[in-house]
């Protein structure tokens, strides 16, 4: 009746599962009450899960990932403690639970933080730096990010019932066959990132569509912000990259559920061929999650530099370069596998021709801020902190793209230095400019700027700390994933550390204090022209937060930086604020296709882990069926009467007249 | 900004950037701003089904690896049977065919001619569904089921994900025509009837791919 599922599933025997769990569930159940007591379950169906709104997606999904950063950053500190004590002893963990720690730590950063990070951010500022109303396929979009949630959900669920893979992040054969990892773990793993998978590859389809067919008049390629290139480069890259990821994972799985032969010691299974092919989705991940953080970082310098940015044609070229050479280096991750001195030459050499295009951003950026008014704000700092991490980060990925000195790094703490060098200082520095430049225009206030620069600092130098003294432990000798050792000369470098994660712990302490403050002085933080920061592009040409349509009456595109040229104008025009004649404006209808057909994902995929069959049908029918009523609606599109963006479109103009007069007198 | 003036005409041209003091757009052929609906879906499905190609591509080319990793077990030449996978191939190309005239009816709204060109489509996808089945069981009787050799793994995971593909086409055929049937010809049931035709005719692309490389090949070595 319940597969393999039983009460022995539940680790009641381990305290550290089952306390964390504990408080999790415990959160959960006491926010759940909360919304229930308080009468917010309606709202939050109504304005939020059903939402198809791309600007409430985004935030979504941004959500998601700021919650999971902290579980992901747990398992960090619980690594750090570990190996900073285990030195001649066990430590605090045992290894099965260490292995497993540092597997969900992997798969939970890429995978639930820095994925939705990026693609939240995309769904929110795109379809506004492009001028149009939402995405392509608005309700694709929230069922794309239920499914992500779903994924998040599963990777969660293992830490009570069952287990976690004991793999690493990318569950490596034969470890990961039926063979050696007989448990749920694998399991988990594989079905939690398929079904996210199919929401990441329904995101990337819908924002190639919206940059490539839904720009608003005027708005050709070249007059699209940098934002907009990045965005579609990695969309590109997730619908050329992510299908592999989901047939790897799925030849695995075969070879798991039904004793298929593609990576198995017998039978003629090849698990090399696992490395091949889970590294040419890989590879190109790295660029899925970093081409958006060099957008927001294009944006961000630009803007308060007040100037427009440097060789933006080449920084276009340069993008595009990346997307293509992303898909050509994928064997520098295991020259040790023996390819041959020819083939790991070809591959070592590819891998340092992407530092070029690289290198022409870097360029290109501090050119941008080379005689601008630079204004010193949160967004800034992270993006200058994140060029001097990102450079030392990409010097020691060159190294590493040496075959010879790879055989000697290769798996050591070193490639664990800098894989966190460049994911850190890039994506998630990215993320964090990001998420500080466009708050205001999702909240209409801005965040707390004292606290968020000394949540920069304490990340910057916490990083520094934490991951340089893992460098020299890799020259050391020291390999990754221990879950003990005996040799002396490491322990000083782990306490170190230990000591730097500790600092990024107050970092990321203040980033929550920095939020729950700037609610409370949300009235002294207001945005109220809609234009926080003297920004360029069309974002910031509406209404913070922006209404449902966005724009009362789409904008005509005449330039690069749009909003600038709109501004420049409208100085010189006095009769700016004669109102446009407003039209009805069609919004897609909210639906909880999303969401249900989530749910029925999420007991598929649970029914799966567990061999529960019938409820695998029973799932896979639910979804089905979730379709086929979403196909069977008659009205798919509300209208907005022109009186309505008549009246939300004036009340911004009359803010926007105020806020100028205040500012004048 | 860059001093080189191209055609501002085009909006895929490169320059198609005006300068920030702005050229104006008095040139006639800007950016038309969002495309119709029409276009978008069409366009998006394309999108999906060039991500559905590339995972069919991971698929080859992990039969590509497998292929002589027989692992003592049967090769190729030894379990195929053409004279059926001909059948398979004339079904499935005169699907496309119906397929194709079943879009035709649908741009001329006519339900009688949809609802029997579709029907036709999905028999005879049953069809190449039913002998792609006895394959199959054929095999797994003869000792040669996947589980024999990652050969064998490889053949019947790229062969099968093929035939789970048309089998969800078949769903999709069949509701379809129930849209159709209770709803007419209504302006989005007309672009999911574009997609599915996308949908179908690119099965037929990647089966004439199987077709050649899987069996054509597999015969002669």
């Amino acid at each position: 009746m319940l597969g393999k599922l039983s009460w022995s599933a539940i680790p009641l025997d381990q305290p550290l599962p089952m306390i964390s769990s504990g408080v999790v569930a415990l959160g959960l159940v006491a926010v759940l009450a909360w919304v229930v007591i308080k009468g917010h379950l309606p709202y939050l169906w109504r304005e939020w899960i059903t939402s198809v709104d791309h600007k409430r997606i985004g935030v979504m999904y941004t959500l998601l990932a700021m919650v999971m950063l902290l579980r992901g950053f747990t398992d960090a500190i619980m690594m750090r403690l570990q190996q900073s004590l285990a030195f001649h002893s066990q430590g605090f963990l045992p290894p099965e639970h260490y292995d497993q720690v540092f597997s969900a730590h992997g798969t939970i950063m890429i995978f639930f933080v820095a994925m939705p990070f990026m693609i939240g951010l995309m769904n929110f500022v795109v379809p506004l730096q492009l001028g149009v109303r939402d995405v392509a396929f608005p309700t694709l979009n929230s069922v794309g990010f239920w499914l992500t949630a779903t994924g998040a959900l599963l990777v969660n669920i293992s830490l009570l019932v069952g287990e976690f893979a004991r793999t690493g992040w990318l569950p490596y054969p034969p470890l990961s066959e039926l063979a050696y990892s007989p448990g749920v773990g694998v399991d988990y793993y594989c079905w939690a990132l398929e079904i996210s998978g199919v929401g990441t590859l329904v995101a990337g389809i819908n924002l190639v569509t919206t940059v490539l067919k839904m720009r608003t008049r005027g708005m050709s390629y070249l007059r699209m912000p940098m934002y907009c290139w990045t965005t579609l480069a990695t969309n590109l890259l997730i619908v050329a990259a992510f299908p592999i990821l989901t047939a790897t994972l799925a030849m695995l799985l075969l070879d798991r559920y039904l004793g298929f032969h593609f990576f198995t010691n017998e039978a003629g299974g090849n698990m090399m061929m696992f490395m091949n092919l889970i590294w040419a989705w890989g590879h190109p991940e790295v660029y899925i999650l970093v081409l958006p953080a060099f957008g927001i970082f294009s944006e961000v310098i630009s803007t308060f530099s007040g100037k427009p940015l440097f060789g933006y044609r080449s920084m276009v070229i340069a993008t595009m370069a990346i997307c293509i050479l992303s898909f050509m280096v994928w064997l520098h991750h295991f020259f040790t596998m023996g390819a041959g001195a020819d083939v790991n030459a070809v591959f070592g050499i590819a891998t340092m021709i992407i530092a070029v295009p690289t290198g022409v951003k870097v360029f290109n950026w501090l050119f941008t801020l080379y005689g601008g008014r630079i204004r010193f704000t949160t967004p800034l700092l992270w993006s200058i902190g994140f060029m001097v991490t990102f450079i030392i980060g990409g010097m020691t990925g060159v190294l590493l793209a040496v075959p010879p000195a790879d055989f000697i790094l290769h798996n050591s703490l070193f490639l664990v230095a800098h894989f966190h060098n460049v994911i850190i200082g890039g994506v998630l520095f990215g993320a964090f400019a990001g998420y500080t430049y466009w708050f205001p225009k999702a909240f209409g206030f801005r965040l707390h700027e004292g606290l968020g620069k000394a949540a920069f600092w304490c990340w910057l130098i916490g990083f520094y700390v934490a991951f340089m003294p893992l460098y020299v432990l890799g020259l050391d000798g020291m390999t990754r994933r221990m879950q003990h050792y005996d040799v002396p000369g490491w322990r000083p470098w782990l306490i170190v550390a230990a000591v730097g994660a500790g600092l990024i712990l107050c970092g990321i302490v203040l980033q929550i204090v920095q939020l729950a403050v700037s609610i409370r002085q949300r009235e002294q933080l207001r945005d109220e022209t809609g234009d926080p920061w003297d920004g360029r592009s069309l974002e910031w040409a509406t209404a913070s937060p922006p209404p449902a349509f966005n724009f009362a009456v789409l904008p005509d595109v005449s330039g690069l930086d749009a909003y600038w040229g709109i501004k420049s104008r409208a100085r010189q025009q006095t009769e700016a604020d004669q109102g446009p004649e407003y039209r009805a404006i069609e919004m897609p209808r909210n639906s909880p296709t999303g969401f249900v057909c989530a749910f029925f994902a999420t007991v598929m995929g649970f029914a799966l882990i567990w061999h529960i069959w019938w409820m695998v049908a029973a799932g896979a029918l639910g979804a089905l069926a979730t379709f086929v009523v979403f196909a069977w609606r008659d009205e798919d599109e509300e209208i907005i009467p022109a009186e309505e963006v008549a009246r939300i479109d004036r009340g911004h103009r009359a803010q926007l007249s105020a806020a100028h007069q205040k500012e004048a007198a | 900004m860059s001093s080189v003036t191209f055609s501002e005409d085009d909006p895929h041209a490169l320059g198609g950037l005006g300068g920030e003091g702005g050229h104006g757009s008095a040139a006639a052929r800007v950016w038309p701003g969002p495309a119709p609906k029409r276009i978008v879906t069409g366009y998006g499905f394309w999108i999906f089904i060039l991500s559905d190609i590339i995972m069919f591509s991971a698929f080859f080319a992990t039969y590509a690896v497998l292929v002589g990793a027989t692992a003592g077990g049967p090769t190729g030449r030894q379990i195929f049977d053409l004279r059926d996978v001909a059948i398979e191939t004339g079904l499935l190309l005169a699907s496309s065919f119906t397929c194709g005239m079943a879009t035709i009816a649908a741009d001329e709204r006519n339900v009688i001619w949809f609802q029997l060109a579709m029907a036709v489509t999905g028999a005879l996808g049953l069809g190449f569904l039913a002998l792609e089945a006895k394959e199959f069981a054929g095999l797994v009787a003869q000792g040669a089921g996947p589980t024999r050799s990652a050969f064998l793994s490889a053949f019947f995971t790229l062969v099968g994900c093929h035939g789970l593909h048309v089998s969800a086409g078949i769903l999709w055929l069949l509701t379809m025509m129930a849209q159709v049937f209770a709803k007419g010809f209504r302006a989005d049931i007309q672009r999911r009837i574009l997609c599915f035709a996308l949908f179908w005719h690119a099965l037929d692309i990647i089966w004439i791919a199987v077709f050649t490389i899987v069996y054509l090949l597999g015969s002669a070595a």
